[in-house]
C-alpha cells in the first residue's frame, strides 16, 4: 500500500509499503477514506520530535471502513464506516476507567522512554514517535487500529466524511480545552493561535456559551476566518498591536477570565526575545519554544484558568511561576481524551449546531502529502487545513 | 496466545462511545495506601551509618588523591619534595584509585582499609630514605611525612569504627537485588493465579525462555542471561499464601543463585498492588555484575518491562506490540525500541 513516510526534517515520501494486519485480536484494519495533516505533524517535519526512524509512517487523524477485525472485536464489522480516535487507549486500566483516554496505561510499548522523561508515560499516539509507542499512523491506504472496539465510533450513513473527519483529533480538542476554562456566563476568553484546533477552542467557547471570544494570530486570513465562522468577537493582530497592552484595554485592566495556548512549543515571536528561544532550540538547550504560554499568563485575569492544548515536549524555561502562583491561576492541560467526546460532539454535528469542515481550505490525493505539509508550514495560499484522500 | 476469558473480567463493560459522559476531569485517588513495607534490614543504627560515611570520605579522599598524582605527577613531585620520577608517582595514582575504589564500593570495607594502611607504612619508609638522604628538600619531605602520617591515622580510625559496628553490617553478597511496584486494576486473586503457574511467567519476564512445573515445591526454569547465554536451574517454592504472597529460591548448588518474590496487597478502588523482590548472584562475583551492567543488562529496568506486560496481559488480555507493523523501510528500525518484545513474538 502507499503511506506517507518520515525520513528527516523538511522530508516526507509516500512510498509503497507492507500492508498493516492485526497483530493482537483487539486489532481493526481500516482501509483509510479521508486522513488530515494535523499542526502537531509539522512539529515532527520540523525534526523537533525525538525517538523519530526513518521509514515511520505518519498521520493521526483519519477515518475508513473496517476491512478486517481480530476475534476480539465486538463492536464493529467489515464494512462500518468509523472516525478513529488518536490515543490508542486500552479501556480497561484505572485511567480509562476515569475517561482520561490519552492517559492510558497500556498502550504504549515503549512507555521505559516516555517514563524517563515525563515520570510516568501518556497513551500510546498514531504516528508520533516511537517515545510514544512508534505506531504506524493513518496517512496512508490501510491501517492497523489497536483496542479497535474503544477507540473507534461509527458514523451513520447521509453525513459526508469531511463534515465528521475532524472528531479524529482537532475538533475534540480545541472543545476540551474551551471545556477546560470552565466557562460561565459573561467569560472572556482569549485565544493564541487561530490555526485550526485554535478555531475549534473558539467554537467551543461559543457552543459553551462565552459572552466575548479574542482570537490572536498574525495572518489576515485565520483571523479572518475566527470572526466569521468560529464565533470570534474580536480578533487581535499580534504584529499590528502589543497583545497584553490590547487585552488590558478591552477589558479594563482585568484580563481574560480563560485563555487558551493553541500555539504549542514553536511559538513565533519576532526580534531579540523570540531569538533567545530560537537560539537555544536550535542548539538543543532547550526543547520549545514557550512564548506564547508565558504571555498567556501574564496576560491572564488574576483567579482565572489557563487551558493548554498546544503540544510540549520538554524542559521550558523561563517559566513564570512566580506570576502563575502569585496571581492564582489554574492551569490545565493535556492531550485530548478523544473518546470521552466521540458521541456528544457527533451529536452535535448532525444536530447542526457545528459543521467542522469549515476549516478544510486544501484538498489533494494522498500522493501529493508532501506539497501539502510544505504549504501548511509556510501558511501559503491561505493554507488552513489540508485534507489528504488516499 | 490465548487470551484471557472476558468472563474473568470484573463486571466492567468496555466504555462505547455511547455511554461515555463527558464530565470534567475528576481527580485520580490512587493513593500508596497499603503498599508493602521495603524490607527491614538495611535499617541500621547511626554509629554504623557514620562508620560507613566516614569510610567512604575516606574512599573518595584517595581516588581524589590518585586522579591528581595519575593527573599532574610532576606538581605532586615538587609539592612533596621527594625525587620520585614520574612513572612512580603515577603508579602510585593508580594504587591511590584502586583502593578508593574497593573501599567505596562496599558495605565493610575493613580489609582495604587495612591494605591501605600497609601501603602506607611502604610510603613512610620511600619518605624516610628520602629525608635521611642530603640533597633534597627536607622542609617539604617533613611535610609530606606528616601528611602521610596523617592520613594513615584516619585508616586506622576508619577500620577501629567499622569493626565497632561490624556485626550490624551485613557482608557485601556481590548479588543484584531489584524491587519493583506496579497497581494492576485486577482482583489480587485473579493476578495469584495467573503468577502461581509458574508455566505462564515466561510470557510476560523477558529473560526466561521457559519454566517447566516438576511438582508441587519444585520447578526448572531456563533463561537467558548477558550476551545470550543459556542458563538452567531448578527451583523451590518458599512460601505460598494464596491472594498474598510467592516467594522462591534456586535450588542449592545452581549455577546462577536467585530468589524472588511477590506480594499482593488490595489498592484502595479495587485494584493490587504487586511488590516483586528479585536478587541473584552473577557467576563472576561484583566482576560479574559489572560485566553485565556493560553488557546493557538493567535488571530493574527489565522488570519493570516484565511487570507492564503482565499488567497489559491481565487488564487487556494482550500485549501491546508494533512487531510486524507496516513501516517504510525494509528492516524495521523500530525494533530497537521494541527489544524484548522480540523474543516474545518468537516464542508464541
Amino acid at each position: 500500500m502507499k503511506a506517507t513516510c518520515w525520513y528527516g526534517k523538511h522530508d516526507v515520501r509516500v512510498e509503497e509499503v507492507n500492508d498493516p494486519e492485526i497483530l493482537n485480536q483487539r486489532d481493526a484494519v481500516i482501509k483509510v477514506t479521508q486522513t488530515a495533516i494535523c499542526g502537531s505533524d509539522l512539529h515532527l517535519y520540523n525534526g523537533m520530535i525525538p525517538t523519530m526512524e526513518a521509514g515511520d509512517i505518519l498521520g493521526h487523524e483519519f477515518m475508513g471502513e473496517v476491512v478486517e477485525c481480530g476475534s476480539e472485536v465486538k463492536k464493529l464489522i467489515t464494512c462500518d464506516r468509523v472516525v478513529v480516535a488518536f490515543p490508542i487507549s486500552c479501556g480497561h486500566c484505572c485511567f480509562c476507567q476515569k475517561q482520561l483516554f490519552s492517559l492510558c496505561d497500556n498502550s504504549n510499548p515503549n512507555a521505559a522512554i516516555a517514563g524517563k522523561i515525563f515520570g510516568q508515560s501518556p497513551a500510546g499516539l498514531f504516528g508520533y514517535s516511537h517515545m510514544l509507542g512508534g505506531f504506524a499512523g493513518g496517512q496512508a491506504q490501510y491501517v492497523r487500529v489497536p483496542f479497535a472496539d474503544v477507540g473507534t465510533i461509527k458514523i451513520p450513513e447521509g453525513i459526508p466524511d469531511e463534515k465528521v473527519l475532524f472528531l479524529s483529533d482537532i475538533f475534540p480538542t480545541g472543545y476540551m480545552a474551551a471545556e477546560n476554562c470552565d466557562i460561565e456566563g459573561g467569560d472572556t476568553v482569549a485565544v493564541w493561535g487561530c490555526g485550526p484546533v485554535g478555531q475549534f477552542a473558539m467554537a467551543g467557547a461559543r457552543l459553551l456559551g462565552a459572552e466575548r471570544i479574542i482570537g490572536i494570530d498574525r495572518f489576515p486570513d485565520r483571523l479572518q476566518m475566527a470572526a466569521d465562522k468560529a464565533g470570534a468577537t474580536d480578533v487581535i493582530n499580534y504584529e499590528d498591536t502589543d497583545v497584553y497592552e490590547t487585552l488590558m484595554e478591552m477589558t479594563g485592566g482585568l484580563g481574560p477570565d480563560a485563555c487558551i495556548d493553541a500555539v504549542g512549543m514553536e511559538a513565533h515571536l519576532p526580534g531579540v526575545l523570540g531569538a533567545y528561544d530560537r537560539v537555544k532550540q536550535a542548539v538543543m538547550l532547550e526543547s520549545d519554544r514557550p512564548h506564547v504560554f508565558r504571555q498567556a499568563v501574564r496576560s491572564c485575569r488574576k483567579g482565572g484558568t489557563l487551558s493548554v492544548p498546544g503540544v510540549y515536549g520538554g524542559f521550558d524555561d523561563k517559566i513564570p511561576l512566580g506570576s502563575i502562583m502569585n496571581k492564582g491561576l489554574t492551569i490545565k492541560t493535556g492531550q485530548t481524551h478523544v473518546q470521552r467526546y466521540l458521541r456528544p460532539l457527533l451529536e452535535k454535528i448532525e444536530r447542526g449546531e457545528i459543521d467542522p469542515s469549515f476549516v478544510i481550505t486544501h484538498r489533494m490525493p494522498l500522493d501529493d502529502a508532501p506539497k501539502g505539509y510544505d504549504l501548511f508550514l509556510n501558511k501559503e495560499q491561505d493554507c488552513m487545513k489540508v485534507v489528504l484522500t488516499p | 496466545m490465548e487470551s484471557l476469558e472476558s468472563d474473568d473480567r470484573m463486571g466492567q463493560s468496555l466504555p462505547s462511545s455511547d455511554s461515555i459522559s463527558h464530565a470534567p476531569y475528576e481527580r485520580s485517588r490512587i493513593s500508596s495506601q497499603g503498599l508493602p513495607q521495603r524490607r527491614e534490614r538495611r535499617q541500621y543504627g547511626s554509629e554504623a551509618v557514620q562508620a560507613q560515611r566516614f569510610a567512604r570520605r575516606v574512599g573518595w579522599f584517595s581516588i581524589g588523591l590518585g586522579v591528581t598524582e595519575l593527573v599532574a605527577p610532576g606538581m605532586v613531585g615538587r609539592i612533596t619534595g621527594t625525587r620520585a620520577s614520574r612513572g612512580w608517582i603515577r603508579l602510585g595514582g593508580v594504587r591511590e584509585i584502586v583502593y578508593g575504589v574497593g573501599i567505596v564500593s562496599r558495605r565493610k570495607p575493613i580489609g582495604w582499609l587495612r591494605s591501605r594502611v600497609l601501603s602506607d607504612f611502604l610510603t613512610f619508609v620511600t619518605l624516610g630514605k628520602a629525608v635521611a638522604s642530603p640533597d633534597t628538600a627536607r622542609l617539604r619531605v617533613a611535610g609530606t611525612v606528616a601528611a602521610v602520617a596523617g592520613i594513615s591515622l584516619l585508616d586506622i580510625h576508619a577500620v577501629e569504627r567499622l569493626t565497632a559496628v561490624a556485626g550490624e553490617i551485613e557482608d557485601d553478597d556481590d548479588s543484584i537485588q531489584v524491587t519493583k511496584s506496579i497497581q494492576i486494576s485486577r482482583p489480587a486473586a485473579e493476578i495469584y493465579r495467573f503468577w502461581r503457574d509458574f508455566n505462564n511467567l515466561p510470557r510476560v519476564m523477558a529473560h526466561l525462555d521457559s519454566i517447566e512445573v516438576i511438582d508441587a515445591e519444585r520447578s526448572r526454569w531456563s533463561a537467558r542471561g548477558p550476551a545470550g547465554k543459556q542458563i538452567e536451574w531448578e527451583a523451590e517454592l518458599i512460601e505460598d499464601r494464596p491472594d498474598e504472597s510467592i516467594a522462591w529460591r534456586s535450588v542449592e548448588g545452581s549455577t546462577v543463585e536467585n530468589s524472588g518474590s511477590v506480594k499482593f496487597t488490595t489498592a484502595p478502588g479495587g485494584g493490587t498492588l504487586l511488590h516483586v523482590e528479585l536478587s541473584y548472584r552473577p557467576p563472576a562475583g561484583r566482576l560479574g555484575v559489572i560485566i553485565a551492567k556493560l553488557l546493557g543488562e538493567e535488571p530493574a529496568l527489565q522488570l519493570e518491562e516484565d511487570l507492564r506486560r503482565l499488567k497489559q496481559l491481565m487488564e487487556t488480555g494482550e500485549i501491546v506490540t508494533t512487531q510486524g507493523q507496516s513501516a517504510g523501510r525494509t528492516r524495521s528500525r523500530s525494533l530497537k525500541y521494541d527489544h524484548a518484545g522480540r523474543r516474545l513474538a518468537a516464542a508464541f
